[in-house]
């Protein structure tokens, strides 16, 4: 008998992903999913998902799930967790819904110390409705509404979500990772589990940011995205753990 | 039990935690800060949650977190806020979540005042927010009647699994008056087995959601929501007549503006005019049927409002053309005066031809 050594974690549902050839956001939600198998929680899981290409994440995710109007995920989970103080509450979020339109939501579920893990997948475009410019798009890179590549005088300058939010006193860990080779992907899974622990510790508000690709909208093939993503988002956006609890360090 | 003194933004507070009502996420505006102030002490109190949110916008949002998860929750505002609150509220009818919202009302458009309004009807009635819907629409006028209707408020959202309105105006909120609470009861709360509050257990996930990409499923829930609204609007229509018998001249008006219209009601009856009111206590569903079978025997209506004239719509669409109906009203917080009603229902004696 052959002996399985890889399988669909329990937490996805073995619905087909609709996201599109190449996009990492599949991995990530392997990741996030792997985690809360391995802390065995998914019967006392609520996620949130946003508005934009995850919008359809709670048909992924094997957990009960909500669905958040634009970037107000982080108000959810706060309604959901103050409600159900003892269970596991995740926001799965894009750029545009969480560094965009939901900045305010974000800055004071974090500043409030809400008890949920966020989940922040940064790819700096915005994919659903075709390729806009985002907060995160950065300067000289090309989207449908900077056709001419972004430009400082006219559209001003990407938003470092990590960096803002680790200044803050109630965000106890935040972190920025990548999934652009296998590397950094079991180091994303790392930092996802910790900002579960976190939660789950009770030690406050976790956020994850993920550098993610977008084939489609950058209008380049998968491995030339992965490329792209080391050589120009990370110089942009360094990897590392910004915050983090003294008693997980 | 005695009574006691209690003012109507703190009443709404009381009512709804005499209700089951253990959370409350809310934004700072006048004139119905007296709410927040008194559950931020309340709610401590009794083991539930007081949350002060950075925007209105959050407000519902946190209200649409805590109702998928199964709790009895309610937010609080006034205009302005009610406005940035549209969007949640749509959001909580298409994924039919229960929760109470109050509306203190104040003047408009844009940050208009802080005086009471009724400005907010077309709001409130006919779905504010994007796409078909309707909310069920509380309208006290006594701080009396907001502990009475409280329960009412929850149940109703409750059983339909809709957001319900409570709709006041900036007197409502402020005023003072003599209370009886009655016996903190037991609140019977019908189980939620649609939350999504974690499987534990339960083998299949709860999914709150309002979005249906597909066409067709996303008319079948249009239809699915206007079957119940046509449910609520035969089963749940409320009202008060005042002086209704043999009335020619019939008043419609609701809240603060229907306590002056009472106080005009009994001088024309001094004066020997046939005066009444019928007050709507829901807004939605309106009670058109009471209205209708009066304009059989009425010699014409008089809707009076603190608006430009928003309820008379409803009004003359349940006449339908049987009798004449005029309107009066204030706007922009100013407050109708007794004896400006009653100077309208003067010039109506003769069958309401003011030409």
């Amino acid at each position: 008998m052959m002996k399985k050594v890889f399988t669909r974690p329990k937490a996805l549902t073995d619905k087909p992903f609709h996201y599109c050839p190449g996009c990492t956001h599949g991995i990530i939600h392997r990741l996030v999913a792997e985690v809360i198998d391995e802390l065995g929680v998914a019967d006392n899981t609520v996620g949130v998902c946003p508005v934009g290409c995850s919008v359809f994440a709670y048909n992924y995710f094997n957990v009960d799930m909500f669905q958040a109007s634009h970037g107000r995920a982080p108000a959810v989970a706060t309604g959901i967790k103050r409600s159900l103080p003892d269970r596991v509450v995740f926001t799965y979020q894009g750029d545009g819904d969480l560094a965009s339109i939901g900045t305010a939501e974000i800055i004071h579920a974090a500043a409030r110390s809400e008890k949920f893990t966020t989940i922040f997948v940064n790819n700096a475009v915005y994919g659903m409705t075709g390729g806009q410019m985002a907060p995160t798009t950065l300067l000289g890179q090309k989207t449908t509404t900077t056709p001419k590549g972004r430009d400082k005088e006219q559209a001003g300058f990407p938003v470092k979500v990590a960096e803002m939010l680790s200044t803050l006193d109630g965000a106890a860990y935040v972190a920025r990772v990548s999934v652009h080779n296998p590397t950094h992907v079991n180091k994303a899974k790392k930092a996802i589990k910790k900002a579960f622990e976190v939660q789950i510790s009770g030690q406050g508000f976790a956020l994850v940011e993920v550098l993610s690709t977008c084939p489609t909208n950058w209008g380049m093939p998968p491995n030339e995205a992965l490329k792209w993503l080391e050589e120009n988002m990370i110089p942009y956006y360094p990897l590392g753990i910004y915050k983090e609890p003294a008693e997980v360090k | 039990m005695s009574k006691i003194l209690m003012k109507g933004n703190e009443a709404i507070g009381e009512g709804a935690i005499r209700a089951g009502c253990r959370h409350f996420f809310g934004y700072p505006i006048t004139p119905q800060s007296e709410l927040p102030h008194y559950l931020a002490k309340r709610m401590p109190e009794i083991g539930g949650v007081f949350l002060q949110a950075e925007s209105e916008v959050s407000a519902i949002n946190m209200v649409y977190g805590a109702a998928g998860a199964g709790m009895r929750v309610m937010t609080s505002s006034s205009s302005p806020g009610l406005s940035l609150m549209q969007e949640g509220i749509s959001y909580l009818v298409g994924a039919e979540l229960p929760c109470v919202i109050v509306n203190i009302m104040r003047g408009g458009p844009g940050l208009g005042n802080i005086a009471p309004a009724q400005s907010d009807y077309f709001q409130s009635t006919k779905g504010g927010g994007h796409g078909d819907y309707k909310l069920i629409t509380l309208a006290p006028e006594s701080v009396q009647e907001i502990i009475d209707l409280m329960a009412k408020a929850f149940d109703l959202g409750d059983q339909y699994r809709t957001p319900v309105m409570l709709l006041g105006d900036g007197i409502l909120g402020q005023m003072m008056e003599p209370v009886e609470l009655g016996e903190i009861q037991e609140v019977k709360q019908a189980a939620k087995p649609w939350a999504a509050t974690g499987m534990r257990g339960r083998g299949k996930p709860n999914i709150i959601n309002s979005l249906y990409i597909d066409p067709e499923d996303c008319e079948n829930i249009n239809k699915k929501l206007f079957a119940k609204y046509a449910q609520i609007a035969a089963k749940e229509q409320m009202w008060e007549e005042y002086q209704l018998e043999g009335a020619e001249i019939v008043l419609t008006a609701y809240g603060t503006a229907a306590r002056i219209c009472k106080s005009a009601v009994d001088k024309a009856r001094a004066k020997g005019i046939k005066a009444g009111l019928i007050r709507p206590i829901t807004l939605w569903p309106f009670p058109g049927s009471v209205i209708a079978r009066a304009a059989e025997t009425a010699k014409c209506f008089l809707t009076v409002e603190m608006s430009m004239g928003q309820m008379v719509e409803d009004v003359r669409l349940a006449v339908n053309g049987t009798c004449p109906v005029y309107f009066y009203g204030r706007t922009g917080g100013v407050v109708p005066l007794v004896s400006d009603v009653l100077a309208e229902i003067e010039k109506l004696v003769d069958g309401g031809d003011r030409e």
